[in-house]
């Protein structure tokens, strides 16, 4: 049973193992946060440019269709079918003009309507069909309601929640209007299944501590180290955060000298090719690394010329996809799209500076399972009130905005929480 | 040696060092400009270009190695390899179309094995006399939902 007590610091710096492993609390997860007052990336306009595309996806455990109607209005749906429960699509993408589920062959148009069910009248002269008082405009696909930003797509299951824009706030809202300033070019998908509870990621993105410790391609070729210019940023309430550096800000003994007092190996080896380390300066404001996670399903990344949103799709306590959609933008010419692709190898499940995510979280949600009553510590970068702005890159202080979200929430904030 | 022979010996031989941690002899396979990609099967369906893992020439591939080596953490296995007998196309001259399935198999140090990855290797082959080498090797990965990451070339 998940109460108050389950902390055993106010301030979230100690994370018990039991919120990883515990099966209500998975449960109550999927009715509290993915279908609570939050907004949910659902995907991007550009994966449904035309009237008529469609595209399926997963929020939390809900099987989910979203289209463009033939006014090009976008819409999303839970992709079940009313009649039986089946998933009205089952392909990932395509393109139609209305959906009809092959179960039954009832069909709904674009706006989730039940358009038609077969027989419902019966079969002239011998009788059947449903009864008098079944109204198939009483009928559509469960709603669930969109909010557009730049040509990204949030949605909510939530009858009420803030407008999108104040749930993202101004320092989120700067960021993805900054990523999405041009058309996007949506230019492929990669998945990675990583076994281990889903918030062992959403915690992971939000430290930077680990950034290059963990990662030690970052520390050897300086895409991200704690001797650079960056820091974190936090919404007002602490749920989302932005992780940034600039490339180049420190100097090379000043890197050397400070992983050398923190023990932290820096091997010595290069590449015979190197054109991976490549890239083009795109933004104005010299920010390269940006790291911008948004409560509860979602990162934007811009690494250098890599652009992707990893959507997390749980799959059960001990499971989730971690979902890449890669993309530049309309623009592109062939020389940035080429680096875009050469970069592809350090993100996603091959990826240079992100392989050892995944098994980061798997080993982490292996070894604490046998110990529920065990915590994690969370306080780089110091406990206490959680501020809006960090200046460097030594904390994991987002991971505390974090929980300090999920238990008010999930209803479990402690007595006399600080946050 | 026929044709035949040498087409499939360079196969055979990329999976036995793959197999034995032979990776930068496996890297050796390659022509100097030859091509490794790491493709998901669902981005090919769909007519994008995204992939896993590119390499457009030989020391790509080697600094692939090398980082696997020297940078990276990922998750303790031994590989094993499955392969599938090769249709072969004559492109003209010395080079050939060759199309071959895999199962890859992971065992983690506790001894369990699991099936990591299937898919097909679309590769371009050019003989040189005895010697075969790869001028591109793509890797269609049915199995798109990497399990975990994807450190080890398959
Ligand atoms: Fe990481």
């Amino acid at each position: 049973m998940l109460t108050k007590d389950i902390w055993t610091t106010k301030d979230y710096s100690r994370v018990p193992f039991a919120l990883y492993h515990d099966q209500d609390v998975y449960t109550q997860e999927q009715e509290r946060i993915f279908r609570g007052p939050v907004w949910l990336y659902v995907g991007l306009e550009a994966e449904i440019p035309k009237p008529g595309d469609f595209r399926t996806t997963w929020l939390g455990d809900t099987p989910v269709l979203f289209n463009r109607d033939m006014q090009g209005k976008v819409h999303a749906f839970v992709n079940r079918c009313v009649h039986r429960g089946a998933n009205v699509r089952r392909e990932s993408h395509g393109n139609a003009t209305d959906h009809t589920c092959f179960y039954h062959r009832w069909c709904y148009d674009l706006e989730g309507k039940l358009i038609g069910v077969p027989f419902q009248r019966g079969v002239p002269g011998k009788g059947g069909g449903m009864s008098p008082d079944f109204k198939t405009k009483d009928h559509a696909l469960r709603k669930i309601r969109v909010e557009m930003l730049n040509g990204i797509i949030f949605g909510t299951f939530a009858e009420e929640v803030e407008p999108l824009r104040d749930y993202l706030g101004a320092t989120m809202l700067w960021h993805l209007e900054r990523l999405t300033a041009k058309p996007i070019r949506i230019m492929g998908y990669q998945r990675q299944r990583i076994h281990g509870n889903w918030k062992l990621y959403a915690e992971n993105v939000r430290d930077q501590y680990h950034g290059s410790l963990l990662h030690q391609f970052h520390r050897k070729f300086g895409i991200s180290r704690v001797t650079h210019t960056g820091g974190a940023s936090l919404d007002p309430r602490h749920r989302h955060n932005i992780s940034w550096g600039k490339e180049g800000s420190d100097s090379t003994e000043q890197f050397s000298a400070t992983y050398q007092q923190g023990k932290v190996e820096v091997k010595d080896f290069g590449l015979s090719d190197g054109q991976v380390l490549e890239y083009l300066p795109e933004f104005e404001d010299g920010i390269s690394l940006a790291i911008c996670s948004v409560f509860p399903n979602v990162t934007f990344q811009q690494i250098r010329n890599s652009l992707a949103a990893r959507q997390i799709r749980t799959r059960g306590i001990n499971d989730f996809e971690l979902h890449w959609t890669l993309f530049g933008y309309d623009d592109d010419t062939a020389e940035m799209q080429n680096f875009r692709e050469l970069q592809t190898n350090m993100v996603g499940p091959g990826g240079f500076i992100s392989m050892e995510d995944g098994e980061a979280v798997e080993v982490a949600h292996r070894a604490t399972r046998p110990d529920a009553d065990c915590s994690a510590i969370v306080e780089m970068g110091g406990g206490g009130a959680i501020p809006e702005e960090v200046e460097h890159k030594i904390s994991d202080i987002p991971v505390r905005g974090f929980w300090s979200y999920y238990a008010e929430l999930m209803d479990i904030e402690p007595e006399g929480a600080i946050r | 040696m026929s044709t035949w022979e040498a087409i499939n010996g360079l196969l055979t031989e990329s999976v036995y060092r793959l197999d034995n941690n032979k990776l930068e002899d496996w890297a050796e396979l390659f022509a100097e400009d030859g091509v490794y990609r790491v493709v998901p099967r669902e981005n090919i369906e769909q007519g994008l270009t995204g992939v896993l893992i590119v390499c457009n020439n030989r020391n790509m591939i080697r600094d692939r190695v090398t980082a696997l080596r020297e940078a990276c953490e990922f998750n303790i296995h031994w590989d094993r390899h499955v392969t599938g007998s090769p249709r072969i196309k004559p492109l003209g001259g010395n080079e050939y179309a060759v199309e071959s399935s895999y199962s890859l198999y992971q065992t983690d140090p506790e001894g369990e094995s699991r099936l990591y990855s299937v898919g097909c290797y679309r590769d371009k082959i050019v003989l040189d006399g005895e010697a075969a080498q790869f001028k591109e090797r793509i890797v269609v990965v049915d199995t798109f939902a990497i399990p975990n990451l994807l450190a080890t070339p398959i």
